[in-house]
């Protein structure tokens, strides 16, 4: 849980890069990643989600129904900036691996924080897709992305 | 033509002849000849491996990776229900309760098995850990990482879970686990090499109804595997794409 996590609700509208938009309640409620556990999902090469683990589906809130088939941009915080996605696109678009910190937005409005890779899925020679697998990020780091975001945010 | 067969070293010493008794029983099944061929370590095993000398390897994942990829081997085959996981664990009187507990400069005693290894340092990142804050020393079995936590000369130790829970009651009643990896889609598996692909469909039938078989019931048993179950490329390539994101 972290420090400043007031409960508080806001609803915010959020547009994803696509053109299309939803609104969302937004709760400041930090959901602790699970000890030990990797989530694990995958994507066709447009960002559409085609797998989920089971500590997938428990940390995001929504049922497998509810994911496949649907874009990975569900899982979007409205305090994440638009350029973290844009790095993590432009890298794995050229076929080379992504770290970086994610704030992840629940179905319940709550959040948790992630440390992710994304990896591109080549089979012979082609892209069939992306797989991403994040784990536990240790408190510092969260504290740093926090302040980065913040900042990357109020200049967009 | 004599085709070489290798097990990953990270099994418990007790299935030794087990892997023994697998070798007569497929060499009977197939009607080749394969010879066994164990090690100690895995960096020795590795060098092997990559001097091509084997043809059926039974893979940690890690090495399925490399031999995969880069040496054309293909997965056939995986132990039902048994997925490799990690513990991290410290003496039972350890000051340390969680993960996070643990601090820069901690003595971490660990095994060259590269899974467990991986997903111990992984383990470790929330902690704010890695190779350059702890004291890494690689030991020769797991039985020697416990030793160096009962003696206090480690702070934390990795284990392969099986391992971990083959040891004996004392020495595990004298340490606590902090932390035990769930992921359940990385597991060994038993891979074929270009040199005796040819036969992948007569391994893939025997060894899928090994179960079925008096003798074949007996030797899965002494290997502590219940019954194999088949791998497909796209399953393969799926856990190799996963243990891809856990290297840097
Ligand atoms: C394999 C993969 C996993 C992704 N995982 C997430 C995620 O967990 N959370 C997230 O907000 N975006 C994730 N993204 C990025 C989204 O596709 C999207 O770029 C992002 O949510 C921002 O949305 P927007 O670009 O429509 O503004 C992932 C992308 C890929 C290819």
């Amino acid at each position: 849980m972290s420090e400043q996590d007031t409960g508080e609700v806001r609803t915010v509208e959020i547009a994803y890069f696509d053109g299309t938009k939803r609104t969302a309640d937004i709760v400041d409620r930090e959901v602790p990643y699970p000890d030990g556990k990797l989530i694990v999902s995958r994507t066709d090469p447009q960002g559409i989600i085609t797998h989920a683990n089971q500590a997938f589906i428990d940390m995001s809130g929504y049922s497998e129904d509810e994911l496949i088939g649907t874009n990975h941009y569900i899982l979007r915080h409205p305090d994440m900036p638009a350029i973290a996605f844009k790095g993590l696109w432009d890298t794995i678009e050229q076929g080379t691996k992504w770290h970086g910190y994610v704030k992840n937005l629940r179905k319940d409005g709550a959040y948790y924080w992630v440390k992710a890779t994304v990896i591109p899925n080549i089979r012979n020679g082609q892209l069939v897709g992306y797989t991403s697998v994040r784990r536990k990020p240790s408190r510092s780091k969260i504290v740093e992305s926090e302040a980065l975001y913040k900042t990357l945010l109020a200049e967009e | 033509m004599t085709f070489n067969l290798t097990v990953s070293p990270d099994f418990a010493p007790d299935h030794i002849s087990g892997w023994y008794f697998f070798n007569t029983w497929l060499q009977r099944k197939l009607g080749v000849g394969i010879h066994l061929e164990l090690y100690d370590s895995f960096d020795a095993q590795r060098e092997d491996i990559r001097a091509e000398k084997f043809d059926l390897i039974y893979a940690n994942p890690y090495d399925a990776s490399m031999l995969v990829r880069e040496m054309g081997f293909q997965a056939v085959v995986k132990p039902a229900s048994k997925s490799d996981e990690t513990i991290i664990a410290v003496n039972a009187e350890s000051p340390f309760h969680t993960v996070e507990d643990l601090i820069s400069g901690c003595r971490v005693a660990t095994t060259d098995d590269p899974d467990v290894h991986t997903m111990g340092m992984i383990m470790l990142e929330s902690a704010d850990l890695d190779k350059n804050n702890t004291e890494i020393k690689q030991h020769s079995s797991y039985v020697v990482v416990a030793k160096n936590l009962l003696n206090g000369d480690a702070d934390a130790g990795f284990f392969l879970k099986d391992a971990y829970d083959e040891l004996s009651e004392l020495i595990r009643s004298k340490m606590r686990v902090l932390v035990s990896s769930q992921i359940s889609v990385v597991h060994h598996s038993l891979l074929v090499g270009p040199r005796m692909a040819e036969h992948i469909p007569a391994i893939q039938t025997a060894l899928l109804t090994m179960h079925d078989d008096e003798k074949g019931k007996g030797v899965l048993e002494s290997m502590d595997i219940e019954t194999w179950e088949p791998m497909d490329s796209e399953q393969t390539e799926f856990m190799i794409d996963l243990i891809d994101t856990l290297i840097d």
